[in-house]
């Protein structure tokens, strides 16, 4: 099956929150926000803002009638700062006015006096000072401090791995619409409409089922919609409040890059012990997250982190520290891989260090220390079902590893000015939110007279596929074509206290509560038929191709016969199901427990060539083994592994996010800041799925798809890296991500250049 | 300038009386209600918002793809702009059906610009369509979902249903685009010319392709007096003239790259400009605007300043020519009145014996702007440098010429050591700041290696990387 939405996105006709043509009367927002990292706020001058014709309202934090706080793990966060502001672009003021030119320049009228105080940008100064988020945590497996003493190599190193804008190609946006009653409904692009629903009440101060958040289709995610979506959207909701107008609020590129928070940069040390032949004994790392100016998700972001801080690896002995360090930036948040990028970005660091050190191929050492069956992560969950040495195996078998590392090799010696290089990268990634509440979710179903099928979900369709998934595992379950089914907006009011769309788990938690609802309908189908038909086991009953067949044979019933049947016998038609995910948990105090449902594996090859005169690098080829369970839809699945991919190449190369002294961002443009392209991302992708690897908890046997093949990417710096070492065998080069073309052209001619 | 602006928009002909400087995007999307076009970043960097236009050329339309967010409406007059919602008939066209063929559209933002700008490719007679040919076309298009293998695999699909059925009239007759587009042309010839006043009072900005006066001052060009050059298509073309090439300044990259007068001057002109800009920038920005913007660091100033082009400025009836080499006086200072318009760039004609190479390194390899770039333009006699132009960008306020470093070359071998001997001068010469393209020590690190590419590029037998590397 192709994508639902395919057919609509190419003809033009898709519509996203803006698209939607404006009620009658309707207003633009703009954001004010501080152009100061940190400081007092001592005086607001929004006159000449509001006196421009056409401005209708200027709202700050004083025209909050509820609570002004969006904080949603630790209520630390402000919608619109009232005493101190910190971080450049922290939204202060709304000006609300008649078309966009006017509020645009409105936001230019205002200005903020401020007595700055000190600031810290560096997440290891804020650890010195104190400026922590919660307390740091530590997992911990064996014992790391003996093991150093049997090691026959101890090597240490540090990681400084830079963040990340999210990109997603529809910035942030809502447009909110007064109702009757004190009622607001919210049209917002988020991936978490019920955390839009419950800030927007508390800030308006009204109850949450006074706030109807809808959402069709999102313009890109990646977790920047995850809790950030959340002030755009309560910033509309307030000004249509005071207006009593529709608000539409959109942010402009250049403000959505300033405002929102990325992935969280690092600073990660390491230490690592092994025996000669390269088996890892010890692993020690302490990870300093740079934050930024709030909680956020950062605490979860951390926890991800240790988690994955030993990849796809067993290792003995094992101390893993974790900070949340709060700095003057925005505060970073959610972004595909949730933090476990970085933890084994310092995993795999370590590796090649030890590699260098040893004059070992870095994939010897990495074939030697891969997860096994029932090995122990150091969280204490048990690796089952394990398939990361088949992964790997088979992406060494059917990509032929020999041959590409002899083709490099000979290549390297004969040609001097450009080197190629080559790196490996597994993956195993965790699925479920680590936060265990979160893993629930539930479905509306509704089958209408004419046999026709509504579905309504928590789930948010942001690119992803996810209404396509649910549409197929719906029209598969109940026998029927799937054209009579529609997948309805994900809506607050049909659907209660939704998670997120997040952690990947979307299909695996709304597609199990999609099961369950119709699961309910076909019941009652099954006993009203066994009626009609005078057969006592129901259970021999089944749907196919719209035909109700009993025992597999005919029974010359259609589907739309039996609905007709069981409407006249009043027989509800409708169902609601909730999943729950199943025997996980984790004691976060301990450190200890069985976070996730499985674990996603895979393994990768990525072939570079780096042209050593300019420094600049191609990206040949990469080659994907992955486990994906059963495909659901193999283009969705195909599209998630590769999108995923291309971030995880771009974060690790081209990516950079620069700050200046005081804490304006520099590459705050799509001019200054640059993300793959067509002509970066190499022609030869490879992706081969792993055959016969059904997961049971499915649905359908399928696996979580979206964070895993992220860090494929993480193989990039590697590859690079490697043909540096080609170039300049003795040179030390350090693992500074992303490793741009300044980079790399910086540590080949170090001398050079000083 | 006259205030309404007569163009047809699909298949409807229009009157516009908004304000000329009001953004193409702006208008299809508040004022027409055409939502098909997306905003992404309002700075043609993503595509979202990629539309066609189509100028009449004889008894055809050609169309091109431009970006929406960097175009004045008072510029569409006499032409044809096509939307995506213009392009869909009752059933798909190839485009959109390979594009759901392949999944290669996720959350679908960035696809209606996509599909605009595939179309535009099949709209052009190609006689073949290639992967390069859709990589081109996809070039100026981020898309954060896909990563683009999906896109390019689009390209088998078209191979199959539309090769040697390419061209307006052919996708027409096969259904493949809407049937109203036979009609354009004849409807285009119907819109009357403009009548451009010059004697209106002085304009606040004279916008040429837009390409980066948009991104400056975006918000001010709507409410401003705007002189949309565009409406001078005298000011267009290049021409061959006894010692030179006279090229019109508001010829556009994509022109200019693909004339043969210039690839006669500059071989490997179209493989710099794949680097340069993307299809839809290189269809908008103009030779001339890149030298009145004086970014230290213009792609096209670079190259002209090593070819040592000459410019002609006018004020009314009068003009004046002025050497490129000495144009540029400061950060963003030019030898310029506020009322002169840079109407003709004069490039010498190269003796058949010179050498030309352009080097461009930046953080992503295309569409991206230069770290460091430079143009070097160099004839030799038996290896003995005769002649050589050295210009350098992203290294001084400046567009930079380096004349110490050139006179230092003058009579010299084309050897290692002759260039080792350039490498104090050269430093010496240039001064280069930190900022987002890079810090100022990697800057100089890069005029190094790109003084030693350039040589290598041109003389690949008696200079190698490697002697550099291995004695010093």
């Amino acid at each position: 099956m192709k994508r639902i939405d395919a057919a609509s996105h190419v003809r033009g006709e898709a519509q996203f929150v803006d698209d939607v043509p404006p009620p009658a009367e309707m207003l633009y927002a703009a954001v004010f926000s501080s152009s100061v990292m940190h400081g007092k706020i001592l005086a607001l001058h929004i006159e000449d803002a509001r006196s421009l014709d056409g401005v209708v309202a200027v709202l700050t934090a004083k025209d909050i009638p509820g609570e002004n706080q969006i904080g949603t793990v630790i209520p630390d966060e402000e919608l619109l700062a009232s005493e101190e502001v910190h971080y450049v672009g922290q939204p202060v003021a709304v000006v609300v006015g008649t078309i966009p030119e006017i509020v645009q320049k409105g936001v230019r009228r205002i200005t903020m006096d401020v007595a700055e105080l000190p600031a810290v940008t560096d997440p290891k100064e804020a650890f010195l000072e104190d400026k922590i988020i919660d307390t740091p945590q530590v997992f911990a497996l064996g014992d790391v401090d003996t093991a150093w003493q049997k090691c026959d190599l101890i090597v240490e190193g540090l990681c400084d791995i830079g963040g990340q804008e999210h990109l997603y190609l529809e910035t942030q946006r809502a447009r909110a619409i007064p109702l009757e009653g004190d009622v607001i409904c919210i049209h917002s692009s988020t991936q978490g409409p019920s955390l839009v629903q419950r800030h927007a009440a508390k800030i308006l101060g009204i109850s949450n089922c006074r706030v109807e958040v809808d959402v069709k289709r999102l313009g890109g995610g990646f977790g920047g919609k995850e809790d950030q979506a959340t002030p755009w959207a309560c910033m509309a909701a307030l000004a249509a409040w005071h207006t009593k107008k529709p608000v539409e609020l959109v942010l402009r590129r250049a403000d959505d890059i300033r405002m929102t928070g990325k992935r969280h940069p690092y600073k990660s040390d390491f230490k690592i012990g092994v025996t000669k032949e390269g088996k890892i004994l010890a692993y020690e790392v302490k990870h300093y997250q740079n934050s930024g100016s709030t909680a956020d998700l950062s605490l979860a972001v951390l926890d991800r982190t240790l988690f994955h801080s030993t990849n796809s690896y067993f290792i003995p002995n094992v101390r893993i520290f974790g900070v949340c360090c709060r700095t003057n930036l925005p505060s970073n948040t959610a972004f595909r891989g949730f933090g476990a990028p970085q933890g084994m970005f310092v995993m795999e660091s370590a590796i090649a260090k030890v590699a260098e050190k040893l004059g070992m191929p870095r994939e010897d050492i990495q074939a030697k220390n891969l997860l096994k069956e029932n090995d122990v992560f150091p969280y204490d969950q048990q690796a089952r079902n394990c398939r990361t040495r088949m992964t790997w195996d088979k992406a060494v078998e059917s990509y032929q590893l020999p041959e590409i590392r002899k083709r490099i090799e000979d290549y390297n010696k004969t040609h001097f000015e450009m080197k190629k290089g080559f790196a490996l990268m597994p993956v195993c990634f965790g699925i479920s939110f680590t936060t265990t509440y979160m893993n629930q979710a539930s479905a509306l179903v509704h089958v209408y007279t004419d046999g026709s099928v509504s579905v309504s979900t928590g789930g948010v369709e942001m690119g992803q596929g996810l209404s396509t998934n649910i549409l197929t595992i719906a029209a598969r379950t109940l026998g029927i074509r799937p054209g009579r089914i529609k997948i309805e907006s994900t809506n607050t009011t049909r659907t209660a206290n939704m998670s997120p769309s997040a952690a990947s788990a979307t299909t695996v938690l709304n597609g199990n509560a999609t099961l369950i609802a119709i699961g309910q309908v076909l019941d009652r189908l099954r006993a009203v038929m066994a009626k009609e038909l005078c057969v006592p086991e129901k259970e021999k009953i089944t749907i196919v191709d719209e035909k109700v067949l009993y025992n597999g044979n005919e029974t010359g019933w259609t589907w739309n016969l039996l609905v007709q049947t069981a409407y006249l016998n009043r027989i509800d038609l409708s169902a609601h199901g909730f999943f729950a995910t199943p025997k996980i948990y984790f004691d976060k105090a301990e450190g200890k427990g069985s976070p996730f449902a499985y674990h996603v594996f895979g393994t990768a090859i990525i072939e570079v060539t780096l042209d050593c005169m300019r420094g600049i690098y191609d990206v040949d080829s990469v080659k994907i083994v992955h486990d994906l369970g059963r495909p659901i839809n193999d283009l969705v699945d195909r599209g998630q592994v590769e999108g995923g991919l291309a971030q995880g190449l771009g974060w690790m190369t081209m990516e950079d996010l620069r700050f200046n002294e005081k804490g304006q961002l520099l590459s705050g443009t799509l001019a200054t800041y640059k993300v793959p392209d067509v002509y970066f991302m190499p022609d030869d992708i490879e992706v081969t799925f792993l055959e016969n690897a059904e997961e049971p908890l499915g649905p359908y046997g399928n696996k979580a798809v979206g964070e895993p093949p992220f860090m494929y990417g993480i193989g990039v710096f590697f590859a690079i890296r490697h043909a540096m070492r080609a170039f300049r065998p003795q040179n030390e080069f350090t693992f500074t991500s992303p490793l741009t073309p300044e980079r790399v052209l910086l540590q080949l001619y170090y001398e050079k250049s000083h | 300038m006259s205030s309404k602006t007569h163009f047809l928009l699909n298949d409807k002909e229009i009157y516009a009386t908004e304000h000329p400087g009001m953004l193409v995007l702006d208008y299809l999307r508040r004022i027409q209600k055409l939502a098909g076009t997306k905003e992404g970043c309002r700075e043609g960097d993503c595509g979202a918002c990629t539309v066609l236009i189509g100028e009449p050329d004889g008894d055809s339309v050609i169309y091109k793809p431009v970006t929406s967010c960097m175009m004045p409406l008072g510029e569409l007059h006499g032409k044809h702009l096509v939307t995506v919602e213009g392009l869909n008939m009752p059933h798909l066209s190839p485009v959109q059906q390979a594009i759901v063929d392949e999944g290669a559209t996720q959350c679908g933002f960035c696809t209606p610009g996509i599909v605009v700008s595939l179309t535009g490719y099949l709209m052009k007679d190609t006689k073949e369509i290639t992967r390069e040919g859709v990589k081109k076309t996809l070039s100026g298009h981020l898309c954060r979902c896909t990563g683009y293998r999906s896109l390019k695999q689009g390209m088998a699909f078209l191979k199959k249903t539309v090769e040697n059925r390419t061209g307006t009239r052919s996708l027409i007759l096969n259904k493949m685009i809407p049937e109203y587009f036979s009609q354009i042309p004849a409807r285009l010839r119907r819109i009357p010319a403009v009548n451009i006043n010059n004697e209106e009072k002085m304009p606040e900005y004279f916008i040429a392709g837009g390409t980066d006066i948009y991104i400056q001052r975006g918000d001010f060009l709507p409410e401003s007096q705007v002189y949309i050059l565009n409406l001078r298509p005298e000011m267009k073309g290049v021409s061959k003239e006894n010692e030179y090439v006279r090229v019109g300044a508001l010829t556009t990259f994509e022109e200019f790259a693909n004339h043969p007068e210039i690839i006669r001057i500059i071989p490997d002109i179209q493989a710099y400009f794949l680097r340069v800009a993307s299809l839809q920038i290189r269809n908008r920005a103009t030779i001339g605007g890149n030298i009145i913007n004086a970014s230290p660091i213009g792609d096209v100033t670079i190259l002209l300043l090593a070819l040592e082009s000459m410019l002609v400025l006018k004020n009314g009836e009068r003009s004046r020519t002025v050497p490129i080499t000495s144009f540029f006086k400061g950060y963003k200072q030019i030898d310029k009145t506020p009322s002169e318009i840079l109407v003709d760039i004069l490039i010498p004609t190269p003796s058949a014996d010179t050498k030309i190479n352009f080097e461009k390194v930046s953080k992503r390899k295309c569409q991206d702007v230069a770290s460091v770039n430079t143009a070097m333009k160099l004839r030799s006699e038996y290896d003995i440098i005769r002649e050589m132009v050295l210009s350098m960008g992203g290294v001084a306020p400046v567009p930079l010429l380096l004349k110490t470093t050139c006179k230092y070359f003058l009579g010299k071998e084309v050897s290692r050591e002759t260039i080792e001997g350039a490498f104090p001068i050269i430093q010496q010469e240039i001064s280069p700041v930190s900022d987002i393209r890079g810090s100022a020590e990697y800057k100089r690190l890069l005029a190094r290696q790109l003084l030693i590419a350039h040589f290598t590029k041109l003389f690949p037998e008696k200079v190698k990387l490697r002697d550099f590397y291995e004695t010093d």
